[in-house]
């Protein structure tokens, strides 16, 4: 079985990896802040303990006040897996660093978030617009949109 | 000119649209191919052209009237479709399914499993040219297991079978021996297939070592099902995070070692013989009883957000659904298997023909509606 | 006597000259006309052949609502493709959009020229038969190209090339292998073969017939060599941007030629005319049937082969084997006064046998990736 990592466990090794990268940990999910995001990626890709190597989806929900994006990640060697969060305040430009430098799986999935809701990813080697066409207006999923 | 600047002829790259109406792109999928003479230099998938907002529809709906919405999804197999997004909900309301209702839903995953991969097999084929053959032969098995699906649900496409608390209704006196018969059926009709194609000169000039998809490209892009299995990552979700009642069952996984495009045939004529082991089992074991929880007619979870899989034919299918105690879901995401078992396919394509590029293209086995949604 | 000595005192060995009534300009206007008429009846039954036999064979019935067993189903689909609209695209060569189903069609109509129907029953008994007909039978390829290029239209460009070079490969198995049988029968006219085939020369030359059977499907665009159009990767390949009559011509030629191979085969493999009790040319018309039967069953049966193996095939394996069994016929024609003997049919399929088994050890069907 899949055992769904603790956060609050893996909040203890972040915390002396990374001081002041975490906001907040639950019961399964880590909740860091977004301008750290890609070291603790990096760590959480390459330790040895937790070897996150597979990237299993990203997305994102809008909570009227912030977006969150949420990613979980598994590994195929333990066979565990862990979900990590981040949020972002703006509303106009939202802006998340991008892990498809770190994981290819999320390049597309990237793009579609992108897509519809409107988060830029920094560094995101191709940001265009993937189900929709160039000229649309707004970004679909979000509460706020009204065609 | 001298000599050798005649020897080198200077050719130019051109871009072919392989465009969404094309015979066999299965489905409106648009691709920009760069080709040097027959050579792939470069991919730009381009999709879209299926997208109906269904995440977006499903939080205007109830949480028990999305379920006909998830069946639009990967359109081949919607009986996994509706129980991935059963199992999401189960999760986060906690609710326990009968046992005859688990049994029931394993026989109809498994059963959806081998007509999905009759389509895969027979529409692999036919890209490899072999005129519509192994496409009619598969597809004369399938028509035995969608009249199974008729008899329980009525539907031929889109069940609508699966719901929250278990199946919507109990099967009728007919339907077991029935599967019986085309148990018995199949696994002559796979033995028989299997000596046509397994050792096809031509079909192993085609495909062995064709689109070879390594290991950790596989497990770095996120891919899943008999994709990443036939290049060597042995994980299965009915085995790895084992989900309803399969424990209880005994079956293989099958993977293989290259991650070409045989390889991918092998491991989904391997997956229906697995799958019919299941199927004899479940069908011995099957007790009677309720098939359905007792749930209200509108859900209200409590708030929270759950991510519920499986093992779809496809790959691991996900639902995330995130709930505020209301009746209709906060936010549904849909982990889109065909989607992310598209992001290799342009390092699985660079160097080979076009030719190759077709064949490539189908042994990943992609529907539009769920790269979509 | 014996059995064959009885056979060969009773048919008659010399070519009968013609003697229409009229002289020979009646001769040329009956005989186009009979070619003409043969060639249209032929296609249309191939079709029907090709239809039902291959929706048989797909565990379906084939067409069967026009007419009794589907019959006037190639009438229905005749008139259909002639009433259509004829579409020309805005930046196509006009002068070679239209030329190029006429250049491919009459080369096709050609071939049965010195094809015998019966003992002297042919429109021209050229004593080089075999050479015009290898000679005319690669102009069709001039059609495809004109067609893929004048349509402007990068797909019917990929399947053009591609038909060039496919072409271009199996000319040569094709002319090798028939020139075993040329040996052996000591005359390139087309009667003189059928005349001299006591023993039908499948049984003296079984690696040439296979080559031939081979280096024709590849020629014609028949499966597993039908990747010149092939339906699932390049849409229709060269004739993608034809409709109407135009596009009804290239179906023509397609089945035209393959009628054309499989009528070749007949006289030079099977004993053409040859046949004990009903009319001449009803044992070529059957014969001729029986080999097209054979290409529609390969169709159905095997999938398709990519470009690069598709011309490994020709000049690995084809074209090695048909120079070997050249040798050995040449041999066997020095060393017997009379090559048409049963001695020669035994060591020619035992060397068959051995020959197919050895070289397909050292064959392998073209390179793969290409770094990019």
């Amino acid at each position: 079985m899949t055992v769904a990592l603790s956060g609050k466990d893996i909040a203890v090794q972040i915390e002396e990896k990374f001081p002041g990268s975490l906001e907040d940990s639950g019961k399964d999910y880590l909740l860091v802040k977004s301008d750290s995001l890609p070291v603790i990626a990096e760590y959480l890709k390459n330790t040895d303990s937790l070897n996150f190597d597979y990237f299993n989806f990203v997305t994102a929900v809008d909570y009227y006040s912030y977006f969150e994006v949420v990613y979980r990640l598994d590994s195929t060697e333990h066979n565990h897996s862990i979900v990590l969060k981040t949020r972002c305040y703006d509303r106009d430009v939202p802006t998340v660093p991008s892990l498809a430098g770190v994981w290819q799986g999320a390049n597309f999935q990237e793009r579609e978030v992108y897509d519809l809701m409107g988060i830029q990813f920094e560094g995101h080697p191709n940001l265009k617009r993937m189900f929709l066409w160039d000229g649309f207006p707004g970004h679909p999923l979000r509460k706020d949109w009204n065609k | 000119m001298t000599t050798s600047e005649m020897m080198t002829l200077k050719t130019e790259p051109f871009v072919l649209n392989f465009g969404p109406v094309h015979p066999s792109t299965h489905g409106v999928y648009r691709m920009r191919a760069t080709l040097d003479g027959e050579v792939v230099i470069d991919l730009e998938p381009v999709v879209g052209y299926l997208h109906r907002g269904i995440e977006k529809l499903a939080e205007e709906r109830t949480y028990g009237g999305f379920i006909p919405l998830t069946d639009r999804l990967d359109y081949i197999s919607p009986m996994s479709n509706n129980l991935a997004y059963c199992l999401a909900v189960e999760k986060l309301t906690g609710i326990k399914i009968p046992e005859r209702g688990e049994y029931l839903r394993v026989i109809m995953a498994e059963l959806q499993r081998l007509a999905n991969h009759c389509v895969a097999v027979g529409s692999f084929l036919n890209d490899a040219g072999a005129y519509f053959t192994p496409f009619m032969y598969t597809f004369r098995e399938r028509e035995k297991i969608v009249d199974l699906f008729d008899m329980v649900c009525g539907q031929r496409l889109t069940y609508n079978y699966m719901r929250i608390g278990g199946v919507s209704q109990d099967i009728p006196e007919e339907f077991l021996p029935a599967l019986i018969k085309v148990i018995e059926r199949l696994t002559i009709f796979i033995e028989e297939y299997e000596t046509l194609l397994k050792e096809n000169e031509i079909l192993l000039a085609r495909s062995k070592g064709v689109g070879i998809l390594t290991r950790e490209m596989a497990i770095d892009c996120g891919i899943s099902g008999p994709v990443a299995r036939a290049s060597g990552v042995n994980r299965d979700l009915r085995k790895a995070d084992s989900y309803s009642i399969y424990d209880r069952f005994e079956f293989d996984v099958p993977t293989c070692e290259t991650g070409d495009c045989y390889d991918r045939y092998r491991v989904r004529i391997e997956e229906m013989r697995q799958s019919l082991r299941i199927l004899s089992q479940a069908v011995k074991d099957i007790p009677g009883g309720p098939v359905k929880a007792e749930v209200p007619h509108l859900i209200r979870p409590p708030v929270g957000e759950a991510y519920g899989h499986l093992e779809a034919p496809k790959g691991e299918l996900g639902f995330y659904v995130v709930s505020d105690n209301s009746i209709a879901p906060y936010r549904c995401h849909i982990r889109p298997t065909s989607l992310i078992n598209l992001s290799a396919l342009r390092d699985m394509v660079k160097g080979w023909k076009v030719a190759d590029l077709i064949i490539i293209f189908g042994s990943i086995d992609i529907t539009m509606g769920e790269v979509d949604r | 006597m014996t059995v064959p000595e009885v056979i060969i005192n009773n048919l008659p060995m010399e070519a009968t000259p013609p003697d229409w009534p009229g002289g020979y300009w009646w001769h040329w206007v009956f005989f186009s006309i009979v070619l003409i008429g043969f060639m249209l009846t032929m296609v249309i039954i191939a079709i029907y052949i090709e239809r039902r036999g291959m929706g048989r064979m797909q565990s379906r019935l084939g067409p069967n609502r026009a007419g009794p067993f589907g019959v006037l189903q190639m009438i229905a689909d005749v008139v259909k493709v002639l009433l259509k609209e004829n579409i020309v695209p805005d930046k196509a060569d006009k002068l070679i959009h239209w030329l190029a189903p006429i250049v491919a069609f009459v080369p096709v109509a050609l071939l049965f020229t010195v094809i015998p129907f019966q003992n002297g029953a042919l429109l021209a008994d050229l004593n080089i038969g075999i050479l015009f007909i290898v000679a005319v039978s690669s102009l069709t390829t001039l059609g495809v190209f004109m067609a893929g290029w004048g349509s402007s239209n990068k797909y019917s460009l990929l399947g053009a090339m591609r038909n060039v070079a496919a072409v271009v490969s199996y000319e040569i198995p094709l002319a090798l292998s028939i020139v075993g049988t040329l040996l052996v029968a000591g005359t390139m006219s087309l009667n003189g073969i059928v005349l001299a085939q006591d023993i039908p020369f499948i049984l003296l030359q079984p690696l040439g017939f296979l080559i031939f059977f081979i280096a024709g499907c590849a020629e014609i665009n028949r499966s597993p060599f039908d990747l010149m159009e092939a339906d699932s990767e390049i849409v229709a390949g060269f004739h993608t941007e034809y409709s109407g009559m135009k596009f009804a011509l290239f179906y023509l030629v397609e089945y035209a030629e393959a009628i054309a191979i499989s009528a070749i085969i007949t006289t030079l493999f099977l004993g053409g005319w040859r046949g004990p009790l009903l009319p001449p040319w009803l044992w070529f018309i059957g014969k001729t049937l029986v080999v097209f039967f054979l290409m529609v069953w390969t169709r159905t049966t095997l999938p398709r082969v990519r470009i690069d193996q598709l011309m490994a095939l020709a000049w690995k394996f084809l074209l090695p084997l048909a120079l070997i069994n050249l040798f050995i016929t040449a041999i066997q024609v020095l060393a017997w006064d009379d090559a048409v003997n049963w001695i020669a049919v035994v060591i020619n399929i035992v060397v068959m046998g051995v020959l197919i088994l050895i070289w397909s050890k050292f064959f392998k069907l073209g390179w793969g990736r290409i770094e990019v």
